[in-house]
């Protein structure tokens, strides 16, 4: 029936590629013409938000965490009002989650505080009794790399239209305006300005230490990140 | 010459069933190893404070599904094509001084790209994308690699002389394909650094979709890697290694036409299924749960094809333990191409998504399937290229039967494990709150984390067996007929 398919390669190939691609072509490209649009209230991140996702992503947090509140009574109950397509419009890449080994992260920044990080990242057992994560020492040691998050910031930018330094309206009929350095100095001082009102609260001295010197541990960045997670 | 069979040259296909060996061993020992973390955290710190960032779960979890995936598996798919092409197409690839080359030179890339994966993973240099973790510099190395493949797959078959395509090159066209599509779309990214005007980290890359588009890609990719990778080539592998191994025809010419492009249209479908509940456009999540469901068909299509190639001969399965592992393997593959499909319909995922039921479900195909196929393509394969018998046959039984157990512990602890994790984090008590904290469901747990784990370690015990096996099969005496006649190398 198909013999004459069998013996022509070209033709054969052809075929094969025409009908795995057909489904990508119908599901993908409508909901590509419907871009991702912001909900009111959802901001870019901060260049020290941002370089906290990169710790995040570097580390695989993904991996157990998940960042997608369903919209069951038993997910609301526990994590919060359940997701909105428009909350993720500035997220790349998207960092939902496979599997829950840890509790969702959604909207962590609602119900835990920078204090409750500094100790949970430094051993989490401690704080919550038969946690099997493990401690994440090493961010209190390792510099956050803020030049990296700013390369990203003009790349959405310019690529995305990203809105930096225009007015994003907010819940309450207010406007913000998430600050992007002009330069990499700027992007640096903003940065460690932001960093400095995170070290306010924690209690680590090594920590408060090196952000006196100017320089920015990755446990800063990720706990100015998961307090951003709203 | 014209009534000689053809010598063919398994050089290349000899280079990637070591790196299937090599890479599988490495991958599913971090795979053994990240098991145990998740029942003894302290596993986390086994080589000191200093070293944690290195052996921390997190960071090793894409290195073991990355190197299972893209380097046993894949290894696996090119020593077969390697071996099966020349054979199906009656062309040897010293014929060509070119293919001979590009095979070489594929393998030497593909090695080097792999290297590069796995310093750039340990560095933490990844996507966050599952089973697309690489960044771009490693992308395009492996761009490159799967390129060198496809024009090794068409080379052969523009020298064939066999001019009807068999079973198997139609599956191997079909990876090279889909593959190709599906990493390219899923891994558009810009490069920071030159897109900022050099600023930053050269390595680092954002992607080229936001949130819920991301999602849908990824998925669509994610999904569908397991149709090319873990799906497609396996039943390339089975189509041709079953009717050799047991010296059966195939069962039905129409029932491999019909399971081969119902396949092939029905399961780029399904990625819709991992995002159900998601922010994804409902009508995608509905087309995800019902085409889940229509790919049963093609699926089983394929099976029960090979099962009822067996016919009369089911005393080969006694008799064989190559056949005993090519018959669990389709048997493993109708389980979890069943298991697949009630986890996609609706009311089953809220309860087993992000649950442990579905690594579970993952391992059913990879080791029962996957793994199964390429153990019993290479153990086919070792006396042929080596032109000696293969080293024990009861070795080879017991490695079957201790990872036959090792599945079933694995897969039993993550499907009661995982249920039970669902239904916890769903039940309320008689006031309407939550019944249980999220760690108590992470303390319910424990049990099944180190059953699995030992699920996980049977089977890499068999892995070991497997490797000494043909190592020992490699190193024997060789025997002197130029090519074995009987179909089975369990004849001696």
């Amino acid at each position: 029936m198909f013999h004459w398919l069998e013996k022509n390669p070209f033709l054969f190939s052809v075929g094969v590629f025409l009908v795995i691609a057909f489904a990508g072509v119908v599901t993908l490209i409508p909901s590509f013409a419907e871009a991702s649009r912001p909900v009111i209230g959802t901001t870019p991140y901060s260049t020290l938000e941002l370089a906290g996702r990169h710790v995040y992503i570097k580390n695989s947090c993904n991996a157990c965490h998940s960042q997608l509140v369903r919209p069951f009574k038993s997910e609301t109950d526990r994590y919060g009002d359940y997701s909105l397509s428009g909350e993720y419009a500035y997220d790349r890449p998207f960092l939902w989650g496979s599997k829950r080994t840890g509790p969702d992260l959604m909207r962590v920044g609602n119900y835990r505080t920078t204090e409750w990080h500094e100790n949970h990242m430094m051993d989490p057992e401690a704080l919550v009794p038969g946690s099997i994560m493990p401690g994440y020492k090493w961010m209190f040691t390792n510099l956050a790399d803020i030049d990296t998050a700013y390369a990203e910031q003009i790349t959405v930018t310019d690529f995305f239209g990203v809105p930096y330094n225009k007015p994003v309206p907010m819940k309450d009929g207010s406007t913000k305006t998430i600050f992007m350095g002009s330069t990499v100095d700027e992007a640096r001082a903003d940065a460690l300005a932001e960093a400095k009102l995170v070290a306010a609260d924690m209690k680590n001295q090594d920590v408060k230490d090196m952000v006196e010197k100017g320089q920015i541990p990755e446990i800063v960045a990720i706990i100015a990140y998961m307090n951003s997670l709203k | 010459m014209e009534n000689r069979p053809l010598e063919y040259d398994y050089t290349v296909a000899k280079w990637f069933m070591w790196s299937t060996i090599i890479l599988g061993i490495v991958g599913m020992t971090i795979g053994v190893f990240i098991a145990f973390e998740l029942a003894f955290p302290s596993l986390n710190l086994v080589l000191g404070d200093g070293l944690a960032e290195y052996t921390n779960f997190s960071r090793l979890r894409p290195l073991h599904t990355d190197a299972v995936a893209f380097g046993f598996t894949v290894s696996g798919i090119f020593a077969t094509w390697y071996y099966v092409g020349q054979r199906v197409l009656k062309v040897s690839m010293a014929e060509s001084k070119f293919l001979m080359t590009l095979g070489k030179a594929h393998f030497i890339l593909y090695i080097l790209g792999v290297t590069a994966a796995v310093i750039t993973l340990f560095m933490g240099y990844t996507s966050s994308k599952e089973y697309a973790e690489f960044e771009w510099p490693v992308d395009i190395a492996i761009v490159i690699v799967w390129v060198m493949w496809g024009m090794s797959i068409f080379g052969l078959i523009g020298i064939r002389r066999e001019k009807s395509l068999y079973i198997s090159v139609w599956y191997y066209i079909a990876t090279f394909l889909g593959v190709a599509m599906l990493y390219l779309f899923n891994n558009m990214e810009i490069p920071t650094y030159f897109a900022s005007g050099g600023h930053g980290d050269i390595m680092h890359s954002v992607s080229a979709y936001a949130g819920s588009n991301d999602a849908l890609v990824q998925w669509w990719y994610g999904h569908n890697a397991v149709a090319f990778v873990f799906t497609v080539p396996i039943i390339a592998m089975i189509y041709y290694f079953l009717p050799k191994e047991s010296g059966q025809a195939i069962y039905s010419y129409k029932l491999s036409l019909l399971s081969f492009w119902g396949l092939m249209f029905v399961y780029l479908w399904a990625g819709g299924h991992h995002l159900l509940f998601s922010t994804v456009p409902d009508w995608i999540q509905t087309m995800g749960s019902v085409f889940s469901i229509v790919l049963i068909l093609p699926s089983w299509g394929s099976a029960i094809n090979m099962l009822l190639t067996l016919k009369g001969e089911w005393q080969q399965v006694a008799s064989s333990p190559l056949i005993k592992f090519l018959l669990l393997a389709s048997t493993f593959y109708m389980f979890s191409t069943l298991e697949g499909p009630v986890q996609a319909v609706k009311s089953v995922n809220a309860i087993a998504h992000f649950t442990d039921w579905i690594p579970g479900h993952v391992h059913d195909g990879t080791l029962g399937w996957v793994g199964f196929m390429i153990i019993a393509s290479l153990f086919h394969m070792a006396p042929r290229i080596f032109k000696r018998e293969l080293y024990s046959k009861s070795l080879m039984t017991a490695q079957f039967w201790i990872q036959t157990l090792g599945i079933v512990f694995y897969f039993t602890s993550m499907w009661v494990g995982g249920i039970t994790q669902g239904m916890m984090w769903r039940s309320h008590d008689e006031y309407g709150n939550l019944a249980y904290s999220f760690m108590d469901t992470v303390a319910v747990l424990h049990p099944y984390m180190i059953l699995r784990g030992i699920g996980g370690a049977l089977f890499l015990i068999g892995v070991f067996m497997w490797a000494y096996n043909i190592y020992k099969t490699m190193s024997a005496r060789p025997i002197e007929e130029s090519e074995l006649q009987s179909a089975t190398p369990m004849g001696a």
